[in-house]
């Protein structure tokens, strides 16, 4: 820490305890303060030393982590540190980016999902995803978007009609689409859409949700829909989200790690409850990007 | 009393600078007159190309007269693009008049119920008709779009979604086969399975050239048409637990539905016509043969080729309404196709 970061600190010192004591109120509000996992079930995926690279340049390095199912983790930091390629990594998406190669283990229920014989569609069934832009099927209507994933990867359910509004019902989508569900998913909202897609990816009835930047390009009514459906998923799964938004993961999540990129491979400065990640961040990047000091 | 405002467009012309306009174009008109009277230039191009010199000179000079330079050149240049639209579209719709003069007199309903089976193509206009060509060139279109359609599409797949090792010889094999010129489609058919294999010609080899032109078409249409499908739908499909193959089938194709089918019209409309595989490969019969694999068979190229040939009026009026049918088939195809895809566009 140079001579100019402290003196500008000091200067700011009022307004950061502030700002920073608001967001830890916001985070204290809902997350397990006492001990880590109060709610947690059990370690569902482990990430254990994760690089990556494109080509031969490295972009992520050496990221341990876990995600308990019962809980949500939020991943912050800068654009360009590597939390969207980390969570391809975890459902093995990362390999379909030409060029893309990665080092490390990402342990499912104690099972690599790298391992060599490892049905690659399958982990992807047990870790689902949530992307940036809402992707419904445009040539599928609002039910048969939400029931792809079981004709994707040819799983037989007894009773679709039950599952096709439970899912919705998760999503917190059902009482607005239930009139139309023969409607084609590309006729609705932004936000709609993305809460059809979340609906979509619960239908095979994945043990960890990854949500990348979920609510980058919704409106903030829109947002707070899918942060209450966050947090209504989060009690029987592990939720991992990617987000910009810091009030956001103060909001929603239990657990935060921060990322950042020093300009060379991106690494995750510290892990910790949200609570504390806010209030009495124990490293002096994460307590400057938290109060908004960059990025 | 309250004052309503209506609806003003300040930035049109206004008529006093519209009866410039027009005096410019009169004073065009005028001088393409008087110069081709007073000097030995004869003909329609005289007139045309008079015309339009006087036409930008004059623009230029009131534009440059009234509002400085720049405003000039850039009449000078719209003067120049509307040439070349005229250049552009005048031998079409020469085309297309001349077909419809030359070919509505062959018209008749006998057209579409009756072959040349007992009539020569020197007969009185009323007698016979074009049932067979028309058959036939369903048929070969028909068997050849079975043939080109899925190899096409199965192409236009491994150059978008699998991608493997092949990629680059095979879009340039597809680029090159754009180019084949049909009369070696057709050789190259006739060689290799007229002469070895059926010895006879039959419809179905016919089918064989015109798939060569055919499966080109639909590839590089379709590669395009999937090339614009987001890669966010790819990747949806294959983290719901789809294999490639699933997510292509279920996901990506459906997606493109609506370019494909008018992949598929191109393809039709780009074989439809074609003459010269047809002529060494089919027979040409006069009567209607609804087998494609026995036999000659007539079509639309065929029918018009021949008539053409034998020269007397009634012949050649009949080469002409088979023009204009064809013509209208192919019209009426590439209109389907604009429709389907500008439909998809406002999706």
């Amino acid at each position: 820490m140079s001579q100019v970061d402290e003196q500008e600190n000091s200067s700011h010192d009022g307004a950061r305890s502030e700002l920073t004591s608001s967001l830890a109120k916001l985070a204290n509000s809902h997350a397990p303060s006492t001990s880590l996992g109060s709610r947690a079930v059990g370690i569902g995926l482990e990430a254990r030393g994760i690089h990556a690279w494109y080509g031969d340049h490295l972009v992520l390095e050496d990221v341990s982590l876990d995600f308990w199912s019962g809980t949500v983790t939020a991943l912050i930091g800068p654009s360009g540190c590597g939390k969207s390629t980390f969570i391809r990594t975890l459902n093995r998406m990362h390999e379909f980016i030409p060029g893309a190669a990665m080092a490390g283990q990402v342990l499912l229920d104690g099972e690599d999902v790298y391992a060599p014989g490892v049905d690659v569609t399958k982990i992807r069934l047990k870790i689902g995803m949530v992307f940036q832009k809402p992707n419904p099927f445009p040539s599928m209507t609002i039910s048969e978007n939400v029931l792809a994933g079981l004709k994707l990867a040819q799983i037989k359910t007894e009773n679709k009609d039950d599952l096709l509004e439970e899912c919705l019902e998760r999503a917190g989508l059902w009482t607005e689409v239930k009139d139309r569900l023969g409607a084609y998913g590309g006729s609705l909202s932004g936000g709609q859409q993305q809460r059809l897609c979340i609906a979509r990816s619960l239908a095979v009835r994945p043990e960890v949700l990854l949500m990348d930047e979920p609510c980058s390009s919704l409106d903030p009514g829109s947002t707070l829909k899918v942060e209450e459906t966050i947090a209504h998923l989060a009690t029987s799964m592990a939720v991992i989200i990617v987000t910009h938004n810091m009030q956001q993961a103060a909001r929603v999540s239990d657990y935060t790690a921060f990322f950042l990129s020093d300009g060379g491979p991106g690494k995750m400065v510290e892990v910790g409850p949200t609570g504390e990640i806010f209030s009495r961040p124990k490293d002096k990047r994460t307590e400057n990007y938290v109060t908004g000091r960059f990025g | 009393m309250t004052t309503t405002i209506r609806p003003q467009k300040p930035w049109q012309a206004s008529p006093s600078q519209r009866l410039i306009s027009a005096s410019v174009l009169a004073l065009s008109v005028a001088a393409s007159f008087l110069i081709v009277a007073l000097t030995p230039m004869k003909g329609k191009l005289a007139y045309f190309v008079v015309f339009f010199l006087a036409f930008a000179l004059l623009d230029f000079i009131f534009h440059f007269a009234s509002r400085g330079l720049s405003a000039a050149k850039d009449s000078l240049a719209r003067a120049v693009i509307v040439l070349g639209i005229a250049l552009g579209v005048f031998p079409i719709i020469s085309i297309l008049a001349t077909v419809f003069v030359r070919g509505y007199k062959g018209l008749h309903w006998g057209l579409f119920t009756h072959d040349m089976k007992l009539n020569s193509v020197s007969d009185p206009i009323g007698q016979g008709g074009l049932l067979h060509a028309l058959t036939g060139t369903t048929l070969l279109v028909l068997v050849a779009l079975i043939i080109s359609v899925p190899l096409g599409i199965l192409t236009a797949v491994y150059m978008t979604e699998v991608r493997g090792r092949f990629l680059k010889p095979i879009k340039f094999l597809v680029q090159a086969m754009s180019g084949v010129p049909s009369i070696v489609a057709g050789l190259f058919i006739l060689s290799s399975i007229v002469y070895t294999v059926t010895k006879s010609y039959s419809g179905f080899v016919g089918s064989l050239a015109l798939s060569i032109l055919m499966i080109p078409t639909v590839a590089r249409t379709s590669e395009e048409v999937l090339l614009l499908i987001p890669n966010d739908l790819r990747e949806a499909g294959t983290a719901l637990g789809g294999t490639q193959w699933r997510t292509v089938a279920m996901v990506v194709v459906p997606a493109a539905r609506s370019g494909l089918v008018t992949a598929m019209i191109l393809g039709v409309a780009r074989i439809a016509g074609e003459t010269a595989p047809i002529i060494l490969l089919t027979g040409g019969g006069d009567s209607v043969n609804a087998n494609p694999f026995h036999g000659p068979m007539g079509s639309l190229p065929f029918y018009i080729w021949k008539s053409y040939a034998v020269g007397t009026p009634e012949s050649i009026t009949r080469a002409w309404a088979g023009i204009f049918v064809l013509l209208t088939i192919v019209l009426i195809l590439f209109i389907s196709a604009r429709i389907l895809s500008g439909r998809k566009a406002s999706k």
